[in-house]
């Protein structure tokens, strides 16, 4: 076996464990870094097949941003740090369907392209950026477009809505949160009566 | 290199994550496994990329620009995604995606 | 050639809709007319086209053994490619039948908008009405000009749409809203058979183009059980639009609507689309035994029910409702037998019947209520409303030499010489709806213009705008029919010619005029007058019509087993679904039995009114409701609301296509 074909076959190891363990690890954080080593032997795959540049951006991308802003996500939405349950009774189900498709996909995989080799080469961010401002210039835009609008749509979804969660603490700004709110003239709140905006976060 | 290795890989991933996806019950979770979806897409498409290559020749690098993009996508996805978790999360105290099933009958 | 610039019969109301919607409201008439000058200029054009046509077909010498020789003109642009070799194409096929269509939807649209002016006066949605009439005639040119299946289907729709919202015009009340989604609902149920023919015939020929669908089925290249199935279908779609048995309950709702839109909408054009659309793909028609023997059954069980059903109202508007149906079942059935037959009755029918119903808009406007009891002593106050409807009604009793008399002269002689099951069923049924008809329309103009008036306030005629389109209409009602004489000395049957897709089929198979069958007809019309004059010159303020208490024994007792039936039915119906299919089958089958029973005949008509039409068509809605809400609690267990086990019940069934594809693709 030549050289190549063993560093794929140990980034098929790592990433096949790594990955079984992010379903599988009883410790969300646990998962989380179990997570950094599978897509870590995701772009070393993408060396061994001469795709440098990709590389490189999914290490900067997953790696860096998207494993951070899950932690984040896991710290924000105050997920019990430590070892529980973490799967639901469709267990059996997901098992079965998992490993039938397996099956499937690497049967398809051999019986499509079981005699296929590759020549292996290497592709630098000079040849992918050519192609990728002159002949995929449109859909690169278009990528960018998307991105701007997710962004806007996470923050819109994320933003706290006026009077939802904590209620921001009395100060120098209360002049002007009572100019905003006008104080009800005859309908006095009663006391002890449930807060709408307690309510949510306290649950 | 034969190609079945990277294809394996992939196929590998994406069951894996299916898996996830099916069966954990934390959101984030969720979305992790998600992200193994994603990258084994993007495994597929580099080998293909490289086996069409071999073949015919690729002077366009559909492939690779196509893993690009999907990368872009993803990170689109993740950055969505947890914002609606955040929301979930606000208004149920708690992320289990088990737990989230108001549209049932 | 002018025939060149038709796409600009559709452009015009197109844009028109456009500018009105946009500046409409700061205009001095707000978009009146805007309208007004759209539709103008379109009929000149109209009138251009047809004339062009009409000089290449009419007159014209054609050798037998020749065929073809009609004046037809295609242009196409391909919009999107689908696939290898079939297209989706914006065209037009101009043609006598399109040249025809051109004149009648202009003629009729221009009156309407016209005689809008004055009836939608002050009303608070009067630019946005006048957009959807611009926009209607738009939908309704783009369906008749259509070259290609599926842009007509998208006109089909169009009309459709603009349909449910000029009958929602007044959306304010719930039951106008209800009669809106009713009669949308009920044509797109129709639809659905309309797009699985369209489709079956695209992919059975390999082009939507309906000029390459007809070659390849008159070469013989669809197969008969195919052209049959997809023939069927469309006639589904057919029964849906026209409002022909048993999907015709939209129409008489519909009438919620403004008045000026039921003479444009329900009674001339789009209600005629279905009759169109059949004399489109006439010799594909031609070709299928059962699809003409399923349109010849349909059209002569619609002409006779709701012939009775009209005899009944007391709305005058229904009674026009009931009474298009009745006319579009005659058109059906014609086509059953004779392209021109069909094609004929239809033209006629759409300036009498417009005729009528702006008629009756201009009764409604003087007396307040559409209650003909609430009317009655009106042609002192109104004669221009009285003289034009007069006319029209006589058109519509087919006196001749009124326009009726031609048209449906012709589809009962081309039924008897037919012959047949279907050509005997359809003349029979045809001749006694003759006499129905012109019962019920002498009832009409007794109860409104003779006797006294029993209405509030002080009746008054028509402003001009109102009477103006009802002048030119009757002139139309009067003369149209002549166009279509059989007479050698002047140009004997110009009208077939220039309608006729295939001269040399006219020359083969041309309907003859049998004096004898004519004079029949004038006979039993005359009869229906007689009857309706014997009943009501006496007692028109007391309508016998609900006095029905006292008839014979045999009737009565026909009656009780109605009653028996229908609430059998109408009870088994809602918990069983084999219910509906009997209670169609004994309605029609009582219907057949009853029909011509003079005046048991409209006891009958108002047991089937408040039974057969209100309950056991309700009935099978029902049924279908309550079977719906059974299914749905079983089948609603599987929306547990886990997005999980959804999301593994669609990865297993893509492992399974997967390996069902893997498997069966080697």
């Amino acid at each position: 076996m030549a050289a190549p074909e063993l560093f794929m076959l140990s980034a098929l190891v790592v990433g096949g464990a790594a990955s079984l363990l992010v379903v599988t690890a009883r410790n969300v954080v646990h998962a989380a870094l179990f997570l950094v080593v599978a897509l870590v032997s995701v772009a070393a795959s993408f060396l061994w097949l001469g795709a440098e540049f990709l590389a490189w951006a999914q290490v900067l991308v997953y790696v860096g941003a998207v494993i951070v802003l899950i932690l984040f996500g896991l710290m924000l939405t105050r997920a019990p740090i430590g070892p529980m349950a973490q799967h639901n009774e469709n267990r059996k189900l997901a098992a079965i369907v998992a490993v039938a498709l397996f099956a499937l996909l690497t049967g398809l995989n051999v019986a499509s392209f079981g005699g296929e080799t590759i020549e292996l080469r290497t592709t630098g961010a000079g040849q992918l950026g050519e192609v990728l401002y002159l002949q995929w210039a449109f859909p690169f835009v278009v990528l960018g477009f998307l991105l701007t609008v997710s962004l806007i749509g996470a923050l819109v979804l994320a933003r706290r809505e006026e009077g939802e969660g904590p209620l921001p603490d009395p100060g120098p700004h209360e002049e002007i949160a009572a100019a905003r709110e006008p104080a009800p003239t005859d309908a006095t709140p009663i006391p002890g009566g449930p807060t709408p905006g307690r309510e949510i976060g306290s649950r | 290199m034969a190609a079945i290795y990277p294809l394996t890989f992939a196929a590998l991933l994406f069951s894996v994550g299916v898996y996830g996806v099916l069966s954990r019950r934390n959101a984030v979770l969720v979305l992790m496994s998600v992200e193994l979806m994603i990258a084994a897409v993007v495994v597929n498409l580099v080998a293909m990329n490289e086996i069409v290559a071999t073949q015919m020749g690729d002077p366009l690098l559909t492939g690779q620009a196509f893993a690009l993009f999907v990368l872009g996508i993803g990170a689109a996805e993740v950055g969505v995604g947890l914002a609606i978790v955040l929301l979930l999360y606000r208004n149920r105290a708690n992320v289990n995606v088990d737990d989230a099933e108001l549209m049932k009958y | 050639m002018i025939a060149e610039l038709s796409w600009l019969i559709p452009a015009v109301p197109a844009v028109s809709a456009a500018l009105i919607f946009l500046i409409g409201k700061r205009l001095p008439r707000h978009g009146a007319e805007i309208g007004i000058t759209a539709m103008a200029a379109t009929l000149v054009l109209a009138i251009a086209v047809a004339a062009q046509v009409w000089r290449a077909n009419v007159g014209v010498t054609i050798d037998p053994e020749g065929g073809g020789g009609a004046f037809l003109l295609e242009r196409a642009v391909t919009l999107a490619p689908l696939g290898e070799d079939i297209a989706v194409q914006l065209g037009m096929r101009v043609d006598g039948l399109a040249a025809m269509m051109f004149v009648l939807v202009a003629l009729v649209s221009l009156m309407v908008h016209i005689y809008s002016v004055g009836y939608m006066h002050g009303d608070a949605r009067y630019t946005y009405y006048f957009g959807l009439l611009s926009l209607f005639s738009f939908s309704m040119l783009l369906l008749v000009i259509a070259s290609d299946l599926l842009v007509l289907l998208v006109g089909w729709e169009l009309v459709g749409v603009c349909s449910f919202l000029l009958i929602g015009f007044w959306w304010e009340r719930k039951e106008i809203q209800d009669a809106s989604m009713k009669a949308f609902l009920t044509t797109k149920f129709g639809d659905v058979g309309l797009v699985v023919a369209v489709v079956a015939l695209g992919g059975a020929t390999g082009s939507f183009a309906i000029g390459d669908i007809l070659e390849a089925v008159e070469a013989g290249e669809v197969s008969h059980g195919l052209l049959t199935f997809a023939l069927i279908a469309m006639i589904l779609g057919v029964v849906g639009k026209s409002a022909q048995f048993p999907l015709h309950t939209w129409l008489p709702d519909a009438m919620a609507g403004p008045t000026p839109v039921s003479a444009l909408i329900h009674a001339a054009t789009m209600v005629t689309a279905g009759g169109f659309l059949v004399a489109r793909l006439y010799p594909a028609f031609h070709e299928s035994a059962a699809a003409t023997g399923t349109l010849a059954v349909i059209g002569a069980i619609t002409l006779i029910t709701a012939g009775l059903l009209a005899l009944v109202q007391s709305d005058v508007k229904k009674v026009l409702a009931y009474s298009t149906i009745s006319q579009l079942g005659y058109m059906i059935a014609g086509l059953a037998f004779s392209y021109v037959a069909g094609v004929f009755h239809l033209f006629t029918h759409g300036f009498f019947k417009a005729l009528l119903f702006l008629g009756a808009g201009s009764l409604i406007h003087a007396a307040g209520s559409n209650h003909m009891e609430a009317m009655g002593g009106l042609r002192r106050f109104m004669p221009i409303t009285f003289w034009t409807f007069l006319l029209g009604s006589l058109a519509l009793i087919a006196v001749p030499p009124f326009a009726g008399f031609w048209s449906k002269d012709e589809v009962l002689v081309s039924a008897l010489d037919a012959g047949g099951y279907t050509g005997i069923l359809v003349f029979a049924l045809g001749g006694v709806g003759g006499l129905i008809t012109a019962f019920y329309m002498t009832r009409v103009l007794y109860l409104v213009f003779a006797g006294q008036y029993r209405g509030h306030g002080q009746p008054h005629e028509s402003p001009a705008s109102m009477t103006f389109p009802m002048i030119v209409l009757a002139v139309a009602a009067v003369g149209i029919g002549w166009v279509n004489l059989p007479v050698e000395a002047v140009q004997a049957r110009a009208f077939s010619s220039w309608v006729m897709y295939d001269l040399g089929y006219w020359v083969e198979h041309p309907v003859e005029f049998h004096p004898f069958l004519a004079l029949m007809a004038t006979v039993l019309a005359l009869a229906g007058v007689l009857g309706a004059w014997a009943i009501y010159r006496t007692y028109p303020e007391r309508d016998p019509m609900y006095h029905l208490g006292i008839v014979s024994h045999v009737l009565e007792r026909r009656y009780y087993l109605d009653d028996l039936y229908t609430d059998l039915i109408s009870r088994t119906a809602v918990r069983d679904l084999m219910g509906p299919a009997a209670a169609w089958t004994n309605d029609a089958v009582l219907d057949g039995v009853v029909a011509g029973a003079g005046r048991g005949a409209m006891g009958l008509g108002r047991r089937l009114y408040r039974t057969g039409d209100q309950k056991g068509l309700e009935g099978v809605v029902n049924g279908l409701g309550v079977s719906a809400l059974w299914s749905a609690a079983r089948v609603r267990l599987a929306q547990s609301g886990n997005v999980q086990l959804y999301a593994g019940a669609m990865f297993v069934g893509v492992v399974v296509l997967a390996v069902a594809f893997a498997v069966g693709g080697n």
